[in-house]
C-alpha cells in the first residue's frame, strides 16, 4: 500500500519476491509495471517472468496480464503489479483485481501493490483532498481479503525529489503530474490516509477477538447490541456518497449494512427511464461494496424506510442532504426532511457532500 | 471547483511571516529525517543505510555516526562502504563524537538509534541533544528509532510489551524531524512449532502488531500536524477529513450517554479524535442549566473538555468552531421543532445545509 507513483511499492514488492526466492519459493512475476525505473528493473534480475498477453481493441493492440498462462504453470506465489488496474475491453475480466481472485482460488499466493486512492470507500475524500475523482477503485471488502497489508513509506518531500531528478516519470509527464497529485499539501494528506487505513488494516487483522468492536462497546441507547446501519437509495447522485460513508463506518464499526430504495410498486418499473437507471446504478454499486439490497414497496418514500428501520432494529438511517430551496430552509417533501420528523428516536445521519473547496 | 478569493486577515499574514522567517531561520540548519520502526528487526538499519548508499552516490559527503552494536548481515555490505565516526569510550560507557563529527562536518551524518543516555561528564546527558548539537552545526542527520523508545508513548508500549524502557526520546524532537518516514513489515511468520510454542509465537505476534498499529497511528498524527501547519503556512484553508474529528454538541435535552458513547466508539475505531461543545445561552432557565451541568459532568467524567463557545447565532458559532477544527462529524440532537414552527428554518437545518465536509448526526434526545 502506498499513497503516490513513486514510491517504492514495486520495488519493495520486487525485494520481497528476491527474498522469497531465496528461501526457496517457487516465485513468478505474473505482471510487471517498469516505467522505466532503473532501480526496480534490476529488481527483476532472475526471477521468472510470464509473458504478457496481446488483446487488439479497436486497432490496438494493449498487453495484459496473462492469467491463464499463470494458471498453467501454477507456481507457488506471484507477483502482480497495479491491483486497481481496468483491463482492456474485451480480456476475460474487467479488472485486475479479479484475475487475481482466481490466482487465489487456484491456491497461488500473490503479492500486488496499490495506492491508497483506489479504495473505494475513499473516493470522495480523495476528491475532496485532490480535485481528482479516481475511477480505478476497489472495493474495500477485497482489500480485506488480503493476509497482510504494508504500508511502503515515503515522505512527500523525498518523492518530489524524485519527480524532479526524474525518477519517477519522464520530464513532460512528471510536470503534470506536479499539478494534480503531486501538490505537497495533497502528497501529504494522501499519506496520512494511506497511514490510517494501514493501521485499520493490522487491528482488523489482530488475532485477539478482545480487539474487534465487542457488542457493549458499540451499544447505542443504552442497549447492548451492534450497530445496523441502513442507507436509502434514491436518484440523487449523491447516494453514492451516502452508501460509501455508510459502508466505511460499518466496516470500522464492524457493523451490518442494509441499503434499500423505495418505490410504491415494490420494483423499479413504474419511474421515468432516467431515475430508474440512476436507482439500479446505485443498487448495484452497494451490492458490489457487499451491502445487502432490496427495493421497499411503499407510497411514502419516508415512512416506509423508518418503519423498515425499526422493525429491523437499525441503529443507524444514512440518507443524503436535503436539497436546499431558496424561499424555504427545505422543501417538507424532501425525504431526508420528512425522515427527520418521523424519526426523531432514531439516529439519523445526514451525509454531507465532500466537494473539494479552497479557500485562499 | 470552489475557490472563494477572500482577503487574508492581518492575523494570518502575521503568522503567515512568521513562518516564513522561522523557515529561512531553520534553513542555516541541518534538517533532520528520522526512521521509526515499531520493534527491532523491521528493517530500519537497513532502510537507513540504503538511504545514506543512495545520497553517497548522488555525490553528497556521508558520515556514519553510530551504529548499533550489532548490525543485521544485511546491513553489513552497506555499512562497508561508508566512512564511520568510532563512538568515543568515556565514563564507563560510550557517545558520538560530537566535536569530531562537527570539525569532520559531513553534509550527512547517519545515527543508528536515537534513544541513549550519554555516560556522566558527556557534552550531553541524552544522544539526541548532541544530534540536536550536529543539526545546529548544520549538518542533516538522518536516525532511526522504535516506538518504545518515545517518552509520551511508554506507558501504552509497556501495557502491551510489559517491558520497562529507561533511555528515552521526548515526543517534541521527533515532530520537530523535517521528515519522518515509517518502517512498516509484517512480524515474521513462524516456523512450523509445537503448540505450546505456537501460544507463544501467537502472542508475540499479536504484541508486535498492536505496536504496528501505534507506531502508524502515531505517523500520521505527525503527518496531520505537518499538513496543518503546510496549509497555514501558504494560507490554504482546505477541509482535508484525513483525520476523523467528531464533534459532540451539548444542550440542555441532548441523550448525552449515547452521543458520548457513540462518539467514543467511532473515535476508537477511526483512531480519531472527540471534541466537546457548548455554545453560551444568555437567558436559561435554572431547570435548563442543572441540565446543562449534569451534561458537562458526564463529558468530563469521561476524560473529555468542554469547549464553552460565545456568539451570536448557535448555528453559526457551531460551524465556525467545527471548520476551524477541521470536524468531520457533528453530533447534534433531533430538532423539537415540527409543523409550522420549522418554516422559519431550525437551527439544524443551518447546520445540515453549511455544514460543508462534515456528516450530521442527529440524536434522539
Amino acid at each position: 500500500m502506498g499513497y503516490a507513483a513513486g514510491v517504492g511499492k514495486t520495488y519493495k514488492m520486487l525485494e520481497e519476491a528476491q527474498e522469497r526466492k531465496a528461501s526457496g519459493v517457487d516465485i513468478v512475476i505474473g505482471y510487471f509495471e517498469p516505467h522505466g525505473r532503473k532501480e526496480t528493473i534490476a529488481k527483476i534480475d532472475g526471477l521468472e517472468l510470464i509473458h504478457r498477453k496481446v488483446i487488439r481493441y479497436r486497432d490496438s493492440s494493449f498487453e495484459e496480464m496473462d492469467t491463464d498462462a499463470i494458471l498453467a504453470r501454477h507456481p507457488e506465489a506471484c507477483v502482480v503489479d497495479e491491483f486497481p488496474h481496468t483491463n482492456v475491453p474485451g480480456s476475460e475480466r474487467g479488472k485486475r483485481w479479479e484475475d487475481v481472485e482466481i490466482l487465489l482460488a487456484a491456491g497461488i499466493d500473490v503479492l500486488t501493490t496499490m495506492n491508497i486512492q483506489h479504495l473505494e470507500s475513499l473516493n470522495d475524500q480523495v476528491w475532496q483532498i485532490s480535485g481528482i475523482r479516481v475511477r480505478e477503485t476497489v472495493p474495500d471488502w477485497v482489500v480485506e481479503q488480503a493476509d497482510e497489508v504494508v504500508m511502503v513509506d515515503l515522505t512527500p518531500r523525498a518523492l518530489l525529489n524524485r519527480l524532479q531528478r526524474g525518477v519517477v516519470y519522464e520530464r513532460e509527464k512528471a510536470e503534470k503530474a506536479l499539478q494534480n497529485f503531486f501538490r505537497e499539501q495533497t502528497l501529504v494528506a494522501l499519506r496520512e490516509l494511506a497511514l490510517r487505513q494501514t493501521a485499520h488494516e493490522v487491528e482488523h487483522r489482530m488475532a485477539g477477538e478482545e480487539t474487534r468492536p465487542s457488542p457493549a462497546e458499540t451499544g447505542f441507547l443504552g442497549l447492548r447490541k451492534r450497530h445496523k446501519i441502513l442507507v436509502m437509495v434514491t436518484a440523487n447522485p449523491k447516494t453514492a456518497v451516502a452508501i460509501r460513508r455508510a459502508k466505511r463506518v460499518s466496516d470500522f464499526l464492524g457493523a451490518e449494512c442494509f441499503a434499500v430504495a423505495i418505490q410504491r410498486t415494490g420494483d423499479l418499473s413504474g419511474l421515468p427511464a432516467l431515475d430508474r437507471d440512476a436507482i439500479e446504478r446505485h443498487l448495484n454499486f452497494a451490492r458490489n461494496l457487499h451491502i445487502e439490497t432490496r427495493i421497499l414497496e411503499g407510497d411514502d418514500v419516508a415512512a416506509t424506510l423508518v418503519d423498515f428501520g425499526r422493525r429491523n432494529e437499525v441503529t443507524q438511517i444514512y440518507i443524503t442532504r436535503p436539497q436546499k430551496q431558496k424561499w424555504l430552509p427545505f422543501l417538507d417533501s424532501d425525504p431526508a426532511r420528512r425522515v427527520l420528523d418521523l424519526a426523531k428516536d432514531m439516529l439519523i445521519v445526514i451525509v454531507s457532500d465532500r466537494e473539494p473547496v479552497t479557500v485562499h | 471547483m470552489a475557490t472563494d478569493t477572500r482577503r487574508k486577515t492581518p492575523e494570518e499574514y502575521l503568522r503567515e511571516c512568521q513562518a516564513e522567517e522561522e523557515a529561512s531561520a531553520a534553513s542555516s540548519q541541518g534538517r533532520l529525517k528520522i526512521f521509526l520502526g515499531y520493534a527491532s528487526g523491521v528493517g530500519k538499519s537497513f532502510r537507513m543505510l540504503d538511504e545514506a548508499r543512495r545520497r553517497q552516490e548522488r555525490g553528497q559527503d556521508v558520515v556514519v555516526g553510530a551504529m548499533q552494536p550489532q548490525v543485521p548481515a544485511e546491513v553489513e555490505p552497506l555499512l562497508r562502504k561508508l566512512e564511520v565516526m568510532p563512538l568515543k569510550n568515556a565514563g564507563g560507557g560510550t557517545a558520538i563524537d560530537v566535536d569530531a563529527l562537527i570539525f569532520r562536518h559531513p553534509t550527512v551524518c547517519i545515527i543508528d538509534g536515537l534513544a541513549y543516555d550519554n555516560p556522566p561528564g558527556s557534552r550531553n546527558p541524552t544522544r539526541w541533544q548532541d544530534v540536536k548539537d550536529l543539526i545546529e552545526s548544520g549538518i542533516q542527520v538522518v536516525a532511526s528509532i522504535n516506538i518504545q523508545y518515545i517518552c509520551e508513548l511508554r506507558e501504552q508500549v509497556e501495557a502491551i510489551t510489559g517491558k520497562h524502557v529507561d533511555q528515552t526520546v521526548p515526543l517534541a524532537f521527533i515532530q520537530s524531524a523535517d521528515e519522518i518516514e515509517i518502517v512498516d513489515a509484517p512480524p515474521e511468520e513462524p516456523l512450523e512449532r509445537s503448540p505450546d510454542e505456537q501460544v507463544q509465537i501467537k502472542k508475540r505476534q499479536e504484541r508486535l502488531s498492536k505496536l504496528r498499529e501505534l507506531a502508524l497511528v502515531v505517523t500520521a498524527d505527525i503527518v496531520d500536524h505537518q499538513l496543518n501547519d503546510y496549509l497555514e503556512r501558504h494560507g490554504i484553508r482546505q477541509h482535508y477529513g484525513t483525520h476523523e474529528r467528531i464533534l459532540v454538541c451539548i444542550t440542555p435535552r441532548a441523550n448525552i450517554q449515547d452521543m458520548m458513547a457513540t462518539a467514543q466508539v467511532i473515535a476508537k475505531r477511526f483512531h480519531g479524535e472527540l471534541v466537546v461543545a457548548y455554545v453560551k445561552q444568555s437567558d436559561i432557565s435554572a431547570e435548563d442549566q442543572s441540565a446543562l451541568d449534569a451534561r458537562f459532568a458526564i463529558a468530563n467524567a469521561a476524560g473529555v473538555h468542554v469547549e464553552i463557545l460565545e456568539g451570536g447565532d448557535p448555528a453559526d458559532t457551531l460551524l465556525e468552531f467545527a471548520r476551524s477544527r477541521d470536524i468531520t462529524q457533528l453530533f447534534v440532537g433531533h430538532s423539537q421543532r415540527s409543523g409550522l414552527a420549522r418554516l422559519k428554518g431550525s437551527p439544524l437545518d443551518k447546520l445540515i445545509a453549511e455544514g460543508h465536509g462534515m456528516d450530521v448526526c442527529v440524536f434522539p434526545q
